[in-house]
C-alpha cells in the first residue's frame, strides 16, 4: 500500500462559525477515517510509541483492533492503561509524545500515526454505543483517600478501585474534575465528556465528596484517623503567578485561572449565568502555553479582539500545536519577542493599556530554551482594556501548611520519590501539579498511575 | 446539601441563617469564612462566619440582601437546603497575647465583628465595641454585643439611636483620652476601615482589618481576591482567601481595594434588577 505522508485531517467547525460559540472545535474522526488512519500504522516490532506515552497505553494493539473495526476491543485495551481515554484523545500533546516516537515520523520523516485522534474516536464510540454495565470489583477492604478530582486524582482512583480498593476522592470545589472542568474550555473538552468519565468511575464504586478542602475542612492526619490507610495528594495548581509589575491590581487585569474559572466552571459565557464576566473590546493575554491559548480563544468567543504577548518566538510556544493553529485560524494576533513592563490605568482604576519592551533571543538557559533579552529603548504601548496573565501557577499552600513532616521544595512543590510518588510522610503519596507546578493532563495522569501502583504494592504486601 | 435549621430577619435587608454543616462547624474559628452557592446554578459567594456550634454542627451566617445572589439565598426558607457550602476558609483572627482590644464594626460588618468580640471576651480580654449603623432601623445584634463587651458604644449616622456620627468619632476620643489598646480591629465597609486606620495611625496602635474582596474558589486558585500591601514603599501582592482575610490595616492599599470591589457592579445591578422582576412576577421558585 502506498504510504500516506499526512495524518487524516479531523473535521472541524470552521473558524468563523466557531468563534461565535463555545461548542467543540474538533468534531472527531468518523468510523471510516479512523480505520483509514489506523491503516497507516506499520505495526512495527519495537513499538516506540508506547515509550512516548506517560501511561504506557498498548498503542499498536488498540490500533490493530481499529483496523479490524473492533472498536470495543480497542477501547478495552486503552482502558487497561488509561482511566480517561476520551479526555486524553483531546488534550494530550501527542505530537510531542507517542506520535513523535512513531516510526513513520522518526524513520520515514512523515506524519506519525494520528494516535490521539484514533484514541478519541474509540473513546467516543464506546461512550455512545457501549451497553456493558460497569460492575464494581470485589472489595479488598483497604481504604484510600485521594485529594483532588483532577486528572491525576481520577487516574489514581480508577486504577486502585479496579483492583478492589475502596477509594474516596475529596474535592474542594462543588463539581469534580479539577482542571478538566475549571480550566480547559468547553470548545476543547466538552464538560459532558468529563462528566461521563467521572460517572464511569462512580459506577466502579469510587466515592467523591465535593466541598471538602483538605488542609481546612479536614487535615491529612484526620484522614488517617478516619481509617484511610494511604493518601494520594493531587491537589493541583495553586496561586496564579503575576509578573510583579505596576498595575496588576487594576480592574480588567485577570489571572487566566480567574478568567477561565468564570467561563468554564461557572458558565459565565451563558446569557443567564449568575456569575459575571467582563466582555472587553480588546484583550491582551500574556503567556504562550495551553492556558494562554484557552484564555485567548475564550475571550475571542466573548467578542473581544485578542492579542497574545509572548516573550520568545513562535517556535518556542509551549502550547499544543493544534491549539496554536486553531488560535491563528480564529484571528488571534501574536506579539512575539515582547514582554510587559507595566499595565496602565485610567483615573478610575480601569486598565487601558499595557506597556511592553521588545526582546531578542540570547544564549540558551538551564531549560535549554534561548533566553529572551530586553532590547534597550524599545518601549511601546498596546491599547487594551483587559490583560489576562497566563504565566503558570505555584502549588497550593493549604496542605503543606497543615501537615507536619511533609517536605516541600523552596517554591512549595511537595517533594516525592520519583519512582513511587511517596512523600516524606509514610503512606502519603503525591503527584501532578501539586508536585511539578503547572504541567500537562497526561503527565498528571502518569503520576497518578505510578502512585496507584506504589500504594497497591504497599497496602497489599502489608497483609 | 446543607440544611437551613433556623432563619431570622435581623432588619429589613439583613438575614441570619443557621446552617447544618458539621465538618465546617468542627473547625471554624472567628475571622474565617465560608463559600456557598444557594442553588445549583448560583454564583459562589464568600460570607464570613458569624457564629458556630460544634455540638449542633451548625454555622451561622449573616448576610445583607444586596444583589441577585443574596436575593436568591433569601428565597430559601427554614428546612430548605443550600446547594453548596464549603469551609472554613482563610486564617482565623489573631487573638494571642491581646489583653485590651477595640472592635469596630460597621453595618452588616458587625455580624463578623461579633464573633471576634465574643472570642476576645471568652479569652478574658477587655473588649470595647464600637458599632455603627445608618439609622435605628438597621441596628442588629445589640444584645449580643452588650454581652460580649466591657464597653459598647452605639453610633448611628442620623443620630436616631445611640450617638450621632460615624464610628471614628468615639474611637478618636478614646484614643485621645489616653486609652491604650493592644489592637484595634475594624470590620465593615472598605471606606470605614480606611478611616479607622487613619484615625488610629497617630497613636501607634496595631490595626487589623478584615477584607472581603470578590472571590471564586476561595482556596488559593483563581487569584481574584488579590490585594496590595504596601510595605516601605514596596507593593506586595496577597490573596485574601489564603493569606487573609485579616491584614495589617496600615499596609492595605484601600484605594485599589475599593476600585477592585466595583469591578462587576454594572453586572450586579442588572442581575439584581432582573432577579427582582422575576420575583415580582413569581416566575421563579
Amino acid at each position: 500500500m502506498a504510504l500516506i505522508p499526512k495524518k487524516h485531517e479531523m473535521p472541524i467547525q470552521g473558524p468563523l462559525e466557531r468563534t461565535t460559540n463555545f461548542c467543540e472545535v474538533a468534531l472527531g474522526y468518523t468510523k471510516e477515517i479512523a480505520v483509514a488512519e489506523a491503516e497507516r500504522c506499520l505495526n512495527c516490532k519495537n513499538r516506540p510509541c508506547i515509550e512516548g506515552c506517560p501511561v504506557h497505553i498498548a498503542i499498536p494493539d488498540f490500533i490493530q483492533e481499529v483496523k479490524k473495526g473492533n472498536f470495543n476491543e480497542a477501547y478495552a485495551i486503552i482502558s487497561k492503561s488509561s482511566s480517561l481515554p476520551a479526555v486524553c484523545g483531546r488534550v494530550c500533546p501527542q505530537e510531542k509524545q507517542c506520535e513523535a516516537m512513531c516510526t513513520l515520523h522518526t524513520k520515514l520523516k512523515v506524519d506519525g500515526v494520528g494516535i490521539g485522534r484514533i484514541e478519541r474516536f474509540v473513546a467516543d464510540y464506546h461512550n455512545e454505543n457501549s451497553t456493558n454495565s460497569i460492575v464494581p470489583p470485589k472489595s479488598n477492604s483497604h481504604k484510600v483517600a485521594i485529594i483532588g478530582s483532577g486528572p491525576s486524582g481520577l487516574t489514581c482512583a480508577g486504577d486502585l478501585q479496579k483492583q478492589g480498593f475502596s477509594v474516596t476522592i475529596f474535592e474542594a470545589l462543588h463539581t469534580p474534575g479539577g482542571v478538566l472542568v475549571y480550566g480547559i474550555p468547553e470548545f476543547r473538552l466538552p464538560k459532558s465528556i468529563v462528566k461521563k468519565e467521572i460517572d464511569n468511575l462512580k459506577a466502579l464504586g469510587v466515592e467523591i465528596k465535593t466541598n471538602v478542602v483538605i488542609g481546612k475542612t479536614l487535615t491529612i492526619d484526620e484522614l488517617f484517623n478516619m481509617g484511610y490507610e494511604a493518601i494520594y495528594i493531587a491537589s493541583g495548581a495553586g496561586l496564579p503567578k503575576f509578573m510583579d509589575i505596576p498595575g496588576e491590581g487594576l480592574k480588567g487585569v485577570f489571572s487566566a485561572n480567574e478568567f477561565l474559572t468564570r467561563i468554564n466552571l461557572m458558565k459565565a459565557y451563558e446569557d443567564n449565568s449568575y456569575t459575571p464576566i467582563i466582555k472587553s473590546k480588546k484583550v491582551a493575554v500574556v503567556g504562550g502555553g495551553n492556558v494562554a491559548m484557552d484564555a485567548a480563544r475564550s475571550a475571542k468567543r466573548l467578542g473581544s479582539d485578542v492579542t497574545i504577548i509572548y516573550r520568545r518566538t513562535f517556535d518556542e510556544l509551549p502550547a499544543r500545536h493544534e491549539e496554536i493553529e486553531h488560535a491563528l485560524e480564529e484571528g488571534i494576533k501574536f506579539n512575539f519577542l515582547t514582554n510587559p513592563i507595566e499595565i496602565i490605568g485610567d483615573e478610575n482604576g480601569n486598565c487601558i493599556g499595557i506597556k511592553c519592551v521588545k526582546m531578542e533571543l540570547g544564549s540558551p538557559d538551564e531549560s535549554g530554551r534561548k533566553r529572551p533579552v530586553v532590547i534597550e529603548n524599545s518601549e511601546f504601548t498596546i491599547d487594551t482594556d483587559a490583560v489576562i496573565m497566563s504565566l503558570g501557577t505555584s502549588p497550593n499552600p493549604l496542605i503543606k501548611n497543615t501537615t507536619e513532616g511533609l517536605s516541600t521544595t523552596k517554591w512549595g512543590g511537595i517533594m516525592i520519590d520519583e519512582d513511587t510518588g511517596l512523600s516524606s510522610r509514610e503512606n502519603v503519596y503525591a503527584g501532578g501539579d501539586a508536585v511539578t507546578g503547572a504541567a500537562t493532563v497526561i503527565l498528571a495522569m502518569g503520576a497518578g498511575k505510578k502512585a496507584s501502583q506504589a500504594i497497591s504494592k504497599k497496602l497489599l504486601n502489608k497483609e | 446539601m446543607y440544611k437551613i435549621l433556623n432563619k431570622k430577619v435581623l432588619n429589613n435587608t439583613v438575614i441570619e441563617m443557621e446552617v447544618f454543616a458539621p465538618l465546617v462547624a468542627e473547625k471554624a474559628k472567628p475571622g474565617q469564612f465560608i463559600i456557598l452557592r444557594s442553588h445549583e446554578d448560583s454564583e459562589r459567594i464568600p460570607l464570613t462566619i458569624a457564629g458556630y456550634d460544634i455540638d449542633k454542627g451548625t454555622i451561622k451566617i449573616i448576610f445583607q440582601i444586596v444583589g441577585a445572589s443574596t436575593l436568591r439565598l433569601n428565597e430559601l426558607k427554614e428546612g430548605d437546603n443550600i446547594h453548596d457550602f464549603v469551609g472554613p476558609l482563610g486564617l482565623p483572627t489573631h487573638t494571642e497575647g491581646i489583653k485590651k482590644v477595640c472592635v469596630v464594626g460597621g453595618g452588616v460588618g458587625c455580624a463578623i465583628a461579633l464573633p471576634i468580640a465574643e472570642e476576645f471576651h471568652t479569652l478574658g480580654a477587655n473588649v470595647t465595641s464600637i458599632v455603627g449603623f445608618r439609622n435605628k432601623e438597621l441596628v442588629i445584634l445589640e444584645d449580643e454585643f452588650k454581652n460580649a463587651s466591657d464597653t459598647l458604644i452605639m453610633m448611628t449616622d442620623d443620630g436616631s439611636y445611640g450617638e450621632k456620627g460615624n464610628v471614628t468619632i468615639p474611637l478618636k476620643n478614646l484614643l485621645e483620652s489616653g486609652v491604650k489598646y493592644d489592637m484595634v480591629i475594624a470590620i465593615g465597609p472598605l471606606v470605614m476601615m480606611k478611616y479607622v486606620v487613619e484615625t488610629v495611625r497617630p497613636f501607634n496602635i496595631p490595626v487589623t482589618v478584615s477584607m472581603n474582596p470578590i472571590m471564586i474558589d476561595g482556596t488559593g486558585m483563581c487569584g481574584c481576591c488579590r490585594l496590595s500591601l504596601i510595605k516601605e514603599n514596596k507593593r506586595e501582592m496577597k490573596f485574601a482567601c489564603v493569606d487573609g482575610p485579616d491584614f495589617n490595616g496600615y499596609e492595605v492599599d484601600f484605594d485599589e481595594a475599593i476600585q477592585r470591589s466595583k469591578q462587576y457592579s454594572d453586572f450586579e445591578r442588572k442581575a439584581y434588577d432582573k432577579e427582582c422582576n422575576l420575583l415580582a412576577k413569581g416566575g421563579k421558585n
